[in-house]
């Protein structure tokens, strides 16, 4: 599904990731903690297609295709999905606007028809319902006004809709309650196939408990330093990432 | 609006034809000489014998411009017009005598308005909608006339209505914008050919929305049609506005007047969807647009609402204002101005209270891509008289690239202690954040920048009649086209 190797990413002039290698099999929910200012989001990022990053090595191969110099929209039509870390605000236009947009532009790179307006009225119906998500929140304008565990739950909303083959999600947990966090966690394990990867960047192995990864990656130092299982995320609970600095030093 | 969706499908197919308006339709014309002199004025009666006393006016008005200075206070720069350089009078000479039924209307007409979306023939037309067409300097049909007639709702060319209702033309004509009004007004006076009338009886809620779809066709000619809309007591009319022209490279000068009388109780509702030919990116041809606009809220309670789509025209140079005589009279004016490339606007509004708790609304969204400039002007005047007064204005500014500008220049003048008036103003940009998220979502960039920019006009948007709130917004994506990436 999804491979990096030796990649380097310089923002800026500063080098944030040098030489990071991860594969990620279809089917495989992986996570990824580490430090502030590691380079999670850069990470992130990179994989979507952001610009302002200077790739100066390595490569991204996803479903066998090198991204590089794709566009992020032609990425997204493609199956990558990204739910921020900020998720941001778009004055004006509805929510709902916004993801039937979203949703056609994908379906007509794909060159499949687009969903008419009762078609997607009926889609969203379900969708918010599984998510526990209020109609209210459909009609107001993207994210304005949301609260920070509101804004989380549309990026899971839009994931949803959206049906990718690759989701990453930054820091998709921080300000949930326990209860919103387990919505998510549940629509997020909906949505786990076996041709359906995902990349879950998370401070917190609270969140690993309803999602349960395949493998827990530690990013420090612009590099994967250590990978493990589902342990990995307790250690690294107990014993924050200072065996990491020293490693580095 | 949900229709943005549907309208950003729209946008990506026309995305390769980026003016489409832009063709010229080839026709025989009757053209008055080129030039402009009292002869020219006189033709231009003759040719829609006129009566005496509209030659007189026209005469006094060419007159007084000779004497007049170009106005050189807005914030647009291009060279001297040559004002003998151009054709006064141009007519498709099929319907030279005015408009006929149509079936007589040379196909070609019928055709090339259907090709810009108004198809003129009734079975085919929106419905509830009326349109009077003007091609070049004459109106060339009005449709559904006599299913107002019924109303008493009169709709019909200016010509028209000098037969018609003679009267009625001479009582309120000029009295809005006087001929002395500045020098485009005046140049109008003297020479305009054509524009619609409208009368709404007291009483009476017209039952369709009306419109005039205004073409500039021939080559060297400029536009100038004047519009005079009455509305009674208690009465209610909608009418729309919708302007093209041929891609040409020359200027071509379009200074039109609109007059707007509103009695006891009215309300007008003044929609304009203006979407001249902007020149090409490097400024090259282009509609002058230099257009006055002014409604008189003469009566009590009455009400008169400008709402504006201006996204063509090489140099836009307007301000749809209000005159609140009224006592509890209401003016609104909201406006979307969209410049890209080398275009120019200085466009605004002026809201004179004079009458006692009169109230207006301003709300104004510029959107300036490229190297684009313009400028927001606008008065708000409170009268000594007008007690309880008072005005709100917003204006937001949206910047697209860092080589355009944009300005707001807003002018208050209070002279009763009692009126309230309320200013704010915003400056933002199309965050490179936002667009990431939209493409990110699988929106290309061109309808990411489009539905960013839909979202920041739908207060004004959202006033428009449902038939063009439509066309609006796919005018907003396609004159944005370029501007990003
Ligand atoms: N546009 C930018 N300009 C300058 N520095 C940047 C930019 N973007 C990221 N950085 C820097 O790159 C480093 C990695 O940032 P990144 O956001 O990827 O960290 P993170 O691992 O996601 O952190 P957190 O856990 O706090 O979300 C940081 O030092 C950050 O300041
Ligand atoms: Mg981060």
């Amino acid at each position: 599904m999804l491979e990096i190797k030796n990649l380097h990413v310089s923002v800026e002039g500063s080098e944030i990731l040098k030489g990071l290698d991860l594969t990620v099999d279809p089917g495989e929910i992986h996570a990824i903690m580490g430090p502030n200012g590691s380079g999670k989001s850069t990470l992130s990022h990179v994989i979507a297609g952001r610009d302002g990053y200077e790739i100066t090595g390595g490569r991204i191969i996803f479903q066998g295709e090198a991204l590089t110099g794709m566009e992020p929209e032609e990425r997204a039509a493609k199956g990558i999905f990204l739910a921020f870390q900020y998720p941001v605000e778009i004055p004006g236009v509805a929510n709902t606007t916004f993801l039937k947009e979203a949703l056609n532009s994908i379906r007509r790179y794909r060159g499949e028809d687009e969903l008419d307006a009762m078609q997607f009225v009926k889609m969203m119906r379900k969708k918010t319902e599984e998510l526990n998500i209020s109609d209210d929140m459909l009609k107001r304008a993207v994210n304005v006004g949301f609260s920070g565990g509101e804004k989380k739950r549309n990026e899971i909303l839009q994931m949803a809709v959206l049906n990718p083959s690759l989701a990453i999600l930054d820091e998709t947990d921080s300000g949930l309650d326990i209860d919103a966090l387990k919505i998510v966690a549940e629509g997020v394990n909906k949505l786990r196939s076996p041709d359906r990867s995902m990349l879950v960047i998370t401070h917190y192995q609270r969140l690993l408990d309803y999602i349960i990864p395949d493998k827990v990656h530690v990013l420090a130092h612009g590099k994967i330093q250590r990978t493990g299982g589902k342990e990995l995320a307790l250690e690294l609970e107990e014993k924050g990432y200072a065996e990491f600095d020293e490693a580095a030093a | 609006m949900a229709a943005t969706t549907e309208t950003l499908a729209q946008v990506q197919e026309m995305a390769d034809d980026k003016y489409k308006y832009g063709f010229v339709t080839d026709i025989d014309s009757e053209n008055a000489p080129k030039g402009l002199s009292e002869d020219i004025v006189r033709f231009i009666s003759a040719k829609k014998n006129e009566p005496e006393w509209l030659l007189e006016w026209r005469l006094k008005a060419y007159r007084h411009w000779l004497t007049m200075p170009e106005p050189n206070w807005a914030k647009v720069g291009f060279p001297a017009i040559d004002y003998q350089d151009s054709y006064y009078y141009s007519a498709p000479k099929a319907v030279g005598d005015g408009p006929q039924s149509l079936d007589e209307i040379d196909p070609e007409l019928l055709a090339t308005y259907e090709k810009l979306g108004i198809p003129l023939k009734e079975q085919e037309m929106l419905a509830g909608v009326a349109v009077d067409a003007v091609f070049d300097s004459v109106s060339v049909a009005t449709t559904f006339k006599s299913k107002l007639e019924e109303v008493g709702v009169i709709f019909c060319p200016l010509t028209e209505a000098l037969e018609k209702c003679p009267d009625l033309v001479k009582k309120y004509l000029g009295t809005v914008v006087p001929y002395t009004d500045n020098k485009h007004a005046t140049l109008n006076s003297a020479v305009f050919t054509e524009g619609s009338f409208v009368y709404i009886p007291p009483g009476v809620r017209c039952p369709m929305e009306l419109s005039t779809y205004f073409r500039i066709n021939a080559k060297n000619t400029g536009q100038f049609e004047r519009t005079l809309i009455i509305a009674d007591k208690e009465s209610y009319v909608s009418y729309l506005e919708g302007c093209t022209a041929p891609m040409r490279d020359e200027n071509q000068l379009h200074a039109a007047v609109v007059e707007l009388i509103a009695l006891d109780d009215a309300e007008i509702k003044y929609s304009t969807v203006q979407n001249w030919y902007p020149g090409d990116e490097n400024g090259k041809g282009g509609i002058y647009n230099f257009v006055t606009k002014r409604g008189a809220c003469r009566g009590r309670n009455s009400k008169i609402s400008w709402t504006q789509v201006e996204t063509g025209s090489a140099i836009t140079w307007k301000y749809p204002s209000c005159i609140l005589q009224g006592d509890n009279s209401v003016g609104e004016f909201y406006s979307i101005a969209i410049t890209n490339n080398r275009q120019q606007a200085d466009t605004g509004t002026k809201m004179i209270h004079l009458g006692r708790n009169t109230s207006s609304k301003i709300i104004s969204k510029g959107i300036s891509a490229g190297h684009a400039d313009q400028t927001y002007r606008g008065l708000v005047k409170m009268s000594p008289k007008a007690d309880g007064a008072r005005n709100f204005t917003q204006c937001d500014s949206l910047l697209i690239g860092d080589q355009c500008g944009a300005h707001t220049v807003p002018y208050i003048e209070s002279k009763n202690k009692s009126a309230i008036v309320e200013h704010e103003a915003t400056t933002s940009t199309i965050s490179e954040d936002q667009l990431f998220y939209l493409r990110q979502r699988g929106i290309p960039v061109e309808a990411a920048v489009a539905l960013v920019v839909n979202g920041f006009c739908r207060e004004v948007l959202q006033q428009l009649p449902m038939e063009f709130a439509v066309e609006a917004q796919k005018l907003v994506g396609i004159s944005l086209e370029g501007s990003v990436g």
